[in-house]
């Protein structure tokens, strides 16, 4: 499946706290009421520019900081369909695939603000349609992949019932 | 085969030898939980339909965050972790302090041992000699049930610190010099171990402050291998049987750092990242509003017994508000009985209940645009204390002690012979 959708393109070590900060984190219950304060600190209304289908392109360390579920989770929630970043923080990596969020590592240097991309993570490419370059995907560790197919670790454990390493 | 920390720990838990880069089932000793997450693990554990947990006697759920709860959600959330301990018969502490202070004080993480938390300072427990690590809601809610989880066994760097720590200078201090120097992800997925001559000498208190941090590396761990001083803190602690491993001397590190501390100057992370530490020289002079004496990283007896050696008859400045939260009731009593909390009253400061105050989400003392913070916590990004046109300054419990007296960042050096 390739999926398709613009660019919002960010910088290096975008922690946790700037994807969902702690104040609303911890003024809320429902992860639903959370999503319009994505980013919130650093882009403020970057709710509005998502359009479904679209990705989160960054640099190095994406998701570092605290270990916090709801940052893949409002990601997840607002549209957008994958993150691309050169690099992820490990909790944050590790949460956004047994939530289901696609994650993948990419050299997104040249990939700009608006930038329509076709992502075919099944293939391991990413095509920039926009400037026309192609960028692999670096592969992850077929198990960790598998749970990430399978929609998270939930949807994995019904139907492996255990970790098949 | 010569193991590291990690690999000997790993092996033991996953019933045998495993190497670095292996992804293995491993069993897990004991699970924290706190109420900030959301979802909550318990949220998650009901919603897989998790019956029993492996063990409640192992599982540990702490009030800590919004302690007292500063709001609804906070409230909420605190009747669900009560009725949930309630059901299970699982470990419940509220507001007993901060989970990373009270996990070792009361003996439940013990060296050798395999420790998740829904908490990225985790790592912290890594001081004793356990392999410690930060996991989200969901792989909380699958080790509930099942106590056991998935890990990749990861890279080690090693972390060869000598030198002696000049007076005035602190773990803390260290610490942030040593981010900055390896950058905010330095040991990304990887293991970190602090050994050398600092270290071999240096006191638990200290050793919590080191191991806090190796997230802020990127590290999944940061481990100090225990020796005599770790089993003799542990001593009238532990609550069971435990068994400490050191790594082996022919170990495969996938690099090695040798740090010289005899120069260090105290060390300052400037907003708003972690990894943005300079000498203390550099930001001298800078007037703060707000001095924090908080958090798993340096709010224990040493951290309060410095900024009391320093504060006794004295003030701080009129225009500063000191906040101090003594990071357990056990400190905070300790603290009471030594004297240390009239002194820090008396110097003008206000001392908060034992709990994650002053760190993270505006739980104790709101800020108004443009303030600045220096404070003994572990992160300084933009909003962190819930106002992103703030300013926080990282430092040590020296550091901020001196710049509460004078209201702008001092060095502490002044006050140490």
């Amino acid at each position: 499946m390739v999926l398709e959708g613009r660019a919002h393109v960010f910088g290096d070590h975008i922690n946790t706290d700037y994807i969902i900060a702690a104040k609303h984190k911890s003024r809320l219950t429902d992860l639903d009421d959370m999503v319009e304060y994505i980013m919130e600190d650093i882009r403020p209304g970057f709710i509005k520019e998502i359009e479904p289908g679209d990705f989160i392109v960054a640099g190095v360390n994406f998701g570092c900081g605290s270990s916090r579920e709801t940052a893949p989770w409002v990601i997840k929630k607002s549209g957008i369909a994958a993150v691309l970043a050169k690099g992820f923080a490990r909790i944050f990596f590790r949460n956004s695939i047994n939530i289901g969020l696609r994650v993948a590592r990419v050299d997104t240097a040249s990939i700009q603000e608006g930038d329509l991309l076709q992502v075919d993570l099944a293939s391991g490419k990413v095509k920039n349609g926009t400037r026309g370059d192609m960028m692999p995907t670096q592969p992850m560790p077929p198990f960790i992949q598998s749970i990430l197919d399978a929609g998270g670790v939930k949807n994995y454990l019904k139907t492996h019932k255990t970790f098949d390493l | 085969m010569a193991m590291t920390l990690s690999e000997k720990i790993l092996s033991r838990h996953a019933g045998r030898d495993v190497k670095t880069g292996e992804i293995i089932m491993a069993d897990i000793d004991v699970t924290m939980s706190h109420d900030a997450n959301r979802p909550l693990a318990i949220e998650v554990f009901e919603e897989m339909n998790g019956e029993g947990l492996f063990d409640p006697k192992r599982v540990f759920m702490l009030i800590d965050h919004h302690f007292p709860a500063k709001n609804q959600a906070a409230a909420i959330s605190h009747n669900r972790l009560r009725k949930f301990c309630a059901a299970q018969g699982c470990n419940l502490y509220q507001g007993e302090g901060i989970a990373h202070v009270v996990m070792p004080e009361k003996g439940h993480v013990l060296p050798g041992e395999l420790v998740v938390g829904t908490d990225s300072h985790t790592c912290t427990y890594g001081a004793l000699g356990a392999f410690s690590c930060g996991i989200g809601s969901t792989d909380m809610g699958v080790a509930l049930m099942t106590g056991k989880l998935w890990f990749l066994v990861p890279e080690t760097i090693r972390m060869n610190i000598s030198g002696k720590l000049p007076p005035g200078v602190f773990p803390k201090d260290l610490i942030l010099y040593v981010i900055a120097s390896i950058t905010a992800d330095g040991a990304t997925y990887k293991a970190v171990e602090f050994a050398g001559p600092v270290i071999d000498s240096m006191p638990m208190d200290g050793r919590f402050t080191l191991s806090n941090m190796a997230v802020e590396m990127g590290a999944k761990a940061g481990l100090i291998a225990p020796d005599e001083i770790t089993l003799e803190w542990v001593k009238t602690r532990a609550t069971r049987d435990f068994a400490p491993q050191r790594p082996d001397p022919d170990a495969d590190y996938a690099k090695v750092m040798e740090f010289d501390m005899s120069n260090l100057s105290p060390y300052v992370a400037k907003p708003h990242y972690v990894d943005n530490g300079v000498p203390i020289e550099e930001v001298v002079g800078t007037p703060i509003r707000q001095a924090n004496l908080v958090s798993c990283t340096a709010a224990r007896m040493s951290d309060l017994r410095i900024a009391a050696s320093m504060l006794k008859g004295r003030k701080i400045d009129s225009g500063v508000q000191m906040l101090v939260v003594p990071g357990s009731r056990e400190i905070f009593k300790s603290a009471l009985k030594e004297g240390l909390i009239d002194t820090l009253v008396d110097a003008g400061c206000h001392v908060g209940p034992p709990s994650c105050g002053g760190c993270s989400g505006e739980t104790f003392g709101a800020l108004a645009d443009e303030d600045v913070v220096i404070s003994t916590a572990n992160r300084n990004f933009k909003g962190r204390l819930g106002n992103p046109r703030a300013f926080i300054y990282l430092a040590s419990p020296a550091t901020v002690a001196a710049s509460a007296l004078t209201g702008k960042i001092a060095d502490p050096r002044a006050y140490f012979n």
